[in-house]
C-alpha cells in the first residue's frame, strides 16, 4: 500500500470540474466530442483521453427533496489491482510510490485490463492500440509535487498526503457528517485491500456511481492464478509446435512439387 | 463587498441568495468550507432551483424567481416581530430612532408611497421625495426617540410596513413551504446575537430585476437590524462576476459616474464647477468631494484652469445613456458608430435579437475582443442578411489578461497587480496599447483637420510613454503632488486648489511607492483573522472591512471578543484594520457616525432624501415586494399594484410584454461553472466545451411529462420577444411552485451560447425583456414568461 494517498471527501465537492480540467491540462489529453443528454456529467465514460471525470448523480428523497451528489471518479490505484493481474504482458506495474501505472511500451493492446477493472476506468486508444488511464500524476510525485487534481481543488475535496494522516482525517470527517444526519462512510480501506484513492462518502457508494462491493472479477483471478503463469509455457509450446510444423510442412511441399 | 472573501471563514451563518457561489465563485467555497468545519457555520442557499451551491448547503430554501424582496421582507418581519434585532447596534448605528416626516404615507392597496406623480416621458410613475424625510427642529437637527417607541420613529414605521410580510403571506408569494421558510429565518436571525456574525452573499439573482435596487436594499436592511455590517464574518457581500469589473466601476466606466463614484455633472443643474462642487451632501465624508473632483480634473487637464477643465468634461443632458437606452436610440437610427470593447451585447443584452438588428443601422462598429464574438459577427447571425447591411465592422484582436500587465480589482476591493507572463499571439494587443494608439490617432486628426470642439482632446494629459506603460497610468491614478511629482499615499492629501492630481481618489495609496507599490505586495499573514493587510492594497486606504466602527459597541468593546478588529484600551484604539472612523476621538463620539459616507452618519434602514446627493432609492424608502414585469400572478400584498411603478421602460408595455395566458411558465437565466458570460472565450476552449457542450433548459419532471419531453430532447422556448431551442434537462432539482393555490412551473437556461465559436447554440437573451430598475437601469434577466414545446 502506498504511503501517500489522495483523500476524496465528496462532502466538500461542489462539482466545479477543476480536477477534470486540470487532469486534461497536465496530461495534455484531447477533448472528446460530447453532447448534452440530460446530465451535467460529461464525458459520459472513461476513455483513453478521459482519465478523470466528475460524477453528478441526482436522487429523489422520500421527503420530496433532492440529493445531488458530486464526486471525482477515476482510477483507484488498488492494492489488489485487477488490471495488474489481468495484464499478460507485464505492462502494468506498481511504482515505488505505490501507484499503479501502465507501461505503454510493453502494452500489447489486448484489452484484458479494460474489461477486468471493476471501476471501468481503463481506456483504450484504438489508433495506437494502447491502454491508458490515470497515472496518479506519477511524474509530479517524483518531483515532490501533488497530483494536479488535488492541486486544482479549491475546497479541499481532494487532498494528497500521508496515508495514516488522511485515514484519520477521513474517520473524523465521517463522524462529523454522521452527527449531521448523513449516511457517511469511508470507501477504499478494505475494498481491494485498500485503494490509494480513498473516499469519504455522504451516502452509499452506488449513489455516486461507485460499485458497492468492488471485486477483481473471477475470470481475472482464474486467468491470473492458472493461465497467466502458464503463458510462457504456452508460448514455448506454440513456438515448438510451429517449428515442428514447419519441418512437416516443408516435407509436404516438397512432396507436392515432387508430384508435379 | 463590504468585507472580503477570506473573511467568509469567520461567519456563523452564511446566506447565499440570488447567487450561486459554488458554480460561479468556486474558489470562495474554500472559505465557506472553513467556516463550516472550523466554527460550525451553516450555509443557507435560497434559490429557485437546487444549484451546486444548494446541493452542498445545510439548508436549501426554494423561492419563486422574482420574490427576493418578499422572502427577505419576511426575514425583516420575523426579526422585528420576535425582537431578534441587535438592539444596541440598531439604536446607535442605524437611523431606527429617527423620526420620519408625519406626512410620509403608504397605500397598501396600490403599493405606492406618498409623493407619487406621473412620469409620462417614461410611461411610469415618479416620486417627489419631500415626505421621505426626517423630522427636524428649527435648527435643522433631526428629531429622535432613543427608546424607539414613537409611532413615527423609523423602527415603528418599519414594524407597521412589514406586518404584511408574515409567514403565511410570504409562503404564498414565494411558493416556499412555511416550515422551511421559518427555519431559514430562525437560523439566520440567530446572528442578531451581539457576538454572532451573519454573512449575506449575493450576485445577479438579486440585482437583475426591475426592482433590483429594492432587492439589494432587502439584503442591507436585515444586516443592519442584526448588527452584521462592519465586522468580521458579516457584511453585504456582492460577488462580482468578472475579474476586474470592480476595477471598471472604480474607473467610472458606468455612464452615470466619474472615477471613484463621483456623479457625472449635469449640464443644467451644474453649469459651473462651483455649482457641481456645492452640490455635495450636508454631512458625511462626501463633503470632501471637491478635493477629489478637482484633483481628477487636474490629472486629466493639468495645463488648464479647473473651470476650463470642467468645461471639457462631458455632462449628462437628460438623454438616456444607459445600455438599453443607447441600443434603443441605435434602433431609432440616432447612433452612427459604436466601439464595443470587451463586451458582447449581441448575446448578453436583453432582447438581444432586436439589438443585433439595431446594429445594422450603425455606419461603423469597432469590436475589441479575444475572439470574433457575436457582436462583431452580428451580420453573420442566422437571422440576418449580410447583403442588406452596410455597417463597417472593425475587429481588433485583444491580448488576454496574462499577456499584459496591470491591476485587477476583485469583489473584495483588492487591487492586485499582475505581470505579463507571455506574448499575445499574432497581432493581438493589450487594451492600453489599443487605447493609446486610438487616442493618438484621434488627436492627430484634430490637430491636422480641426473639428467641432477639439480642445478636450488636444489638451488632455497623455504622457504614458511612446508605448504606453501601465505603470505610468497607475501613478496618475494613484495621485501626486503637482509641484514636484511626489506620489501621494492617502486621499486625505488631495486638495481642491489644483495642487494635487489624482485619477481615482479611492485608489490613492495603491501605487505610491513605484519601486515597491502596495498593489504588488504579496505577504500572507501568518496569524490573524484573514485580513492579510500586507497582501496587495484594498481600496479605500487599504481598509479591509468598511464601516468597521460597527465592529465594537459604543464604548469600544468588540461585539465578539474573538474578533477584536478594534478595541478601545487605555485611552486609545488597538487596531487590526484601517479605521473607517475618526480614531482620534473617544469611542462614544465616533459611535455617532459609524456610517461616515452618509450625511447623518447612520445606516439607513429607511432610505430617505435627507442631506442630498444620493443615499436614497427612487422607488421606495423601505424594501418592498413588487412582482417582475412579466409574472404569472398579481401582487398578493398590494392588490392594485403593478410591477415596479418607477421602473424604466423603453418599449410600450402592451407590445413588449406577454401575459401568463400565452406564456404560462416562469423562465430564469443563469450561469454555469464551465462557461463564462457569453461564452465568447469559453466556447472556444475544448476542455470546457467537452464538459458542458450544449445549451440546455432545466425543467421539472411534471412539466416534462405534460409536454412529452424527455432528457436530451430538443425543446423550443418561446416568449413575447423571441424563440430559441435548447436540449432538455429534466430534473427534480426544480420543483413546481404553489403560488396562491395555482401550480406555477419554472424553467431555466444558461445564457452562455451564441452562433460563433466551437460550440454554438441559440441566444437565451433574445427572450429577456428590456425593462430596467429605476435607479440602475439593470435589466430583468431573472424572471419573465415563456411557453415550451418539444420539437425533436
Amino acid at each position: 500500500m502506498a504511503n501517500s494517498i489522495c483523500l476524496i471527501d465528496t462532502s466538500k465537492c461542489m462539482g466545479c470540474r477543476g480536477c477534470q480540467v486540470a487532469c486534461k491540462q497536465w496530461n495534455q489529453l484531447p477533448a472528446e466530442e460530447t453532447a448534452f443528454t440530460g446530465s451535467y456529467e460529461n464525458p459520459p465514460r472513461f476513455s483513453a483521453d478521459t482519465w478523470l471525470k466528475v460524477a453528478f448523480k441526482e436522487h429523489d428523497r422520500e421527503d420530496g427533496n433532492v440529493d445531488w451528489y458530486m464526486a471525482k471518479l477515476g482510477c483507484m490505484h488498488c492494492t489488489d489491482a485487477a488490471c495488474m493481474q489481468a495484464c499478460p504482458a507485464g505492462a502494468i506495474y506498481r511504482s515505488d510510490e505505490g501507484t499503479v501505472n501502465i507501461d505503454e511500451v510493453k502494452c500489447i493492446g489486448c484489452n484484458y485490463c479494460v474489461t477486468a477493472c471493476p471501476f471501468h476506468v481503463v481506456g483504450f486508444d484504438r489508433l495506437t492500440n494502447k491502454a491508458r488511464k490515470c497515472t496518479f500524476c506519477h511524474d509530479r510525485l517524483v518531483s515532490g509535487l501533488e497530483p494536479s487534481c488535488a492541486k486544482a481543488c479549491p475546497t479541499g475535496a481532494i487532498t494528497f498526503g500521508d496515508r495514516k494522516q488522511l485515514i484519520d482525517r477521513a474517520v473524523n470527517r465521517v463522524d462529523y457528517l454522521k452527527a449531521r444526519g448523513k449516511n457517511a462512510q469511508i470507501y477504499g480501506i478494505d475494498e481491494l485491500d485498500g485503494t490509494a484513492m480513498l473516499y469519504v462518502l455522504a451516502d452509499n457508494p452506488e449513489k455516486y456511481g461507485l460499485p458497492a462491493d468492488p471485486q477483481v472479477p473471477v475470470q481475472t483471478r482464474i486467468w491470473n492464478a492458472i493461465f497467466k503463469p502458464l503463458r510462457l509455457f504456452v508460448v514455448v509450446a506454440v513456438a515448438f509446435g510451429l517449428w515442428a510444423n514447419r519441418s512437416q510442412t516443408r516435407e509436404i511441399e516438397q512432396a507436392k512439387r515432387g508430384e508435379k | 463587498m463590504t468585507n472580503h472573501m477570506i473573511d467568509y471563514k469567520n461567519s456563523d451563518v452564511l446566506m447565499n441568495i440570488g447567487g450561486n457561489t459554488a458554480e460561479n465563485h468556486p474558489i470562495t467555497m474554500k472559505w465557506i468550507e472553513k467556516a463550516r468545519e472550523e466554527r460550525g457555520a451553516k450555509l443557507i442557499c435560497v434559490d429557485p432551483r437546487l444549484t451546486r451551491t444548494g446541493a452542498v448547503a445545510d439548508l436549501y430554501v426554494p423561492i419563486r424567481p422574482g420574490t427576493n424582496c418578499a422572502y427577505l421582507g419576511g426575514l425583516i418581519a420575523y426579526i422585528l416581530d420576535n425582537n431578534l434585532y441587535h438592539e444596541e447596534y440598531v439604536k446607535h448605528y442605524t437611523n431606527a430612532t429617527y423620526l420620519v416626516n408625519e406626512d410620509f404615507d403608504f397605500d397598501n392597496v396600490t403599493g405606492l408611497f406618498s409623493g407619487v406623480q406621473d412620469n409620462p416621458a417614461r410611461n411610469a410613475k415618479a416620486y417627489d421625495l419631500s415626505t421621505w424625510q426626517y423630522q427636524t427642529d428649527e435648527d435643522g437637527e433631526i428629531l429622535t426617540d432613543p427608546d424607539m417607541r414613537d409611532e413615527n420613529c423609523v423602527l415603528q414605521v418599519m414594524k407597521r410596513f412589514y406586518q404584511d410580510y408574515n409567514l403565511e403571506n410570504i409562503s404564498e408569494i414565494t411558493g416556499c413551504p412555511i416550515d422551511t421558510l421559518e427555519e431559514s429565518y430562525r437560523l439566520y436571525a440567530t446572528t442578531g446575537a451581539p457576538e454572532k456574525a451573519g454573512n449575506i452573499l449575493y450576485a445577479m439573482g438579486i440585482t437583475q430585476f426591475s426592482h433590483g435596487t429594492q432587492s439589494v436594499r432587502s439584503v442591507a436592511v436585515p444586516q443592519l437590524l442584526l448588527g452584521n455590517i462592519g465586522r468580521p464574518g458579516g457584511g453585504v457581500n456582492a460577488q462580482r462576476g468578472q475579474s476586474n469589473v470592480q476595477g471598471c466601476c472604480d474607473m467610472g466606466i458606468l455612464y452615470h459616474i466619474l472615477t471613484g463614484y463621483m456623479p457625472v455633472p449635469q449640464r443644467d443643474a451644474h453649469p459651473t464647477l462651483d455649482d457641481y462642487n456645492e452640490a455635495v451632501p450636508v454631512g458625511g465624508y462626501w463633503v470632501n468631494r471637491p478635493n477629489f473632483m478637482n484633483s481628477m480634473l487636474t490629472a486629466w487637464w493639468p495645463e488648464q484652469s479647473l473651470n476650463d477643465a470642467y468645461h471639457y468634461l462631458p455632462k449628462l443632458d437628460g438623454t438616456d445613456r444607459s445600455h438599453i437606452g443607447q441600443y434603443y436610440r441605435m434602433g431609432q437610427g440616432e447612433v452612427k458608430g459604436l466601439i464595443c470593447w470587451a463586451d458582447n451585447p449581441a448575446v448578453s443584452g436583453p432582447t438581444a435579437g432586436d439589438k443585433r438588428k439595431y446594429q445594422a443601422l450603425l455606419d461603423w462598429m469597432v469590436v475589441v475582443d479575444l475572439f470574433e464574438n457575436e457582436t462583431a459577427a452580428f451580420w453573420k447571425a442566422p437571422d440576418m442578411n449580410p447583403a442588406e447591411i452596410d455597417t463597417d465592422v472593425f475587429l481588433l484582436p485583444a491580448a488576454a489578461a496574462y499577456e499584459r500587465n496591470g491591476s485587477k480589482t476583485n469583489s473584495s476591493r483588492w487591487i492586485q497587480w499582475q505581470e505579463k507572463v507571455q506574448e499575445a499571439p499574432g497581432e493581438a494587443k493589450p487594451d492600453l496599447w489599443i487605447a493609446d494608439k486610438l487616442f493618438k490617432a484621434i488627436r492627430k486628426e484634430y490637430e491636422e483637420n480641426g473639428g467641432v470642439f477639439p480642445d478636450p482632446i488636444l489638451n488632455m494629459n497623455w504622457d504614458y510613454g511612446e508605448e504606453a506603460d501601465s505603470r505610468e497610468v497607475a501613478m496618475e491614478i494613484n495621485g501626486y503632488r503637482v509641484a514636484d511629482g511626489q506620489l501621494l499615499s492617502s486621499f486625505g492629501d488631495l486638495r481642491d486648489d489644483g495642487s494635487t492630481a489624482c485619477g481615482s481618489w479611492i485608489y490613492t495609496g495603491f501605487y505610491s511607492d513605484p519601486d515597491n507599490p502596495a498593489t504588488k505586495r504579496r505577504i500572507a499573514e501568518k496569524e490573524g483573522i484573514g485580513l492579510n493587510t500586507q497582501w496587495t492594497f484594498a481600496w479605500p486606504a487599504n481598509r479591509r472591512i468598511v464601516y468597521n466602527r460597527g465592529s465594537a459597541d459604543p464604548q469600544g468593546n468588540p461585539w465578539n471578543p474573538e474578533f477584536p478588529l478594534f478595541k478601545w484600551v487605555d485611552g486609545q484604539w488597538d487596531m487590526m484594520d484601517v479605521p473607517d472612523f475618526n480614531a482620534n476621538i473617544p469611542p462614544e463620539e465616533s459611535a455617532e457616525s459609524a456610517f461616515i459616507m452618509l450625511p447623518e452618519g447612520k445606516g439607513r434602514l429607511f432610505a430617505n432624501a435627507h442631506g442630498g446627493a444620493g443615499g436614497t432609492s427612487n422607488d421606495s424608502p423601505m424594501p418592498i415586494h413588487y412582482e417582475p414585469a412579466e409574472s404569472p400572478v398579481a401582487n398578493l400584498l398590494y392588490p392594485q399594484a403593478t410591477f415596479n411603478p418607477i421602473s424604466q421602460r423603453w418599449y410600450p408595455v402592451e407590445e413588449h410584454f406577454g401575459d401568463v395566458e400565452q406564456y404560462p411558465y416562469i423562465i430564469s437565466t443563469y450561469r454555469v461553472t464551465e462557461h463564462y458570460q457569453t461564452g465568447s472565450v469559453t466556447r472556444n476552449m475544448p476542455w470546457l466545451v467537452e464538459a458542458m457542450p450544449e445549451l440546455f433548459i432545466e425543467l421539472d419532471p411534471t412539466l416534462a411529462e405534460e409536454k412529452g419531453i424527455q432528457n436530451g430532447d430538443m425543446v423550443e422556448i418561446e416568449g413575447k420577444r423571441g424563440k430559441i431551442q435548447a436540449k432538455a434537462c429534466v430534473t427534480s432539482r426544480i420543483k413546481p411552485y404553489n403560488v396562491n393555490g395555482r401550480t406555477v412551473h419554472v424553467v431555466g437556461l444558461p445564457f452562455h451560447w451564441g452562433f460563433m465559436g466551437m460550440s454554438k447554440g441559440d441566444i437565451t437573451n433574445d427572450l429577456a425583456p428590456s425593462i430596467g430598475d429605476p435607479n440602475s437601469t439593470i435589466p430583468e434577466f431573472k424572471a419573465f414568461l415563456c411557453d415550451i414545446r418539444r420539437v425533436g
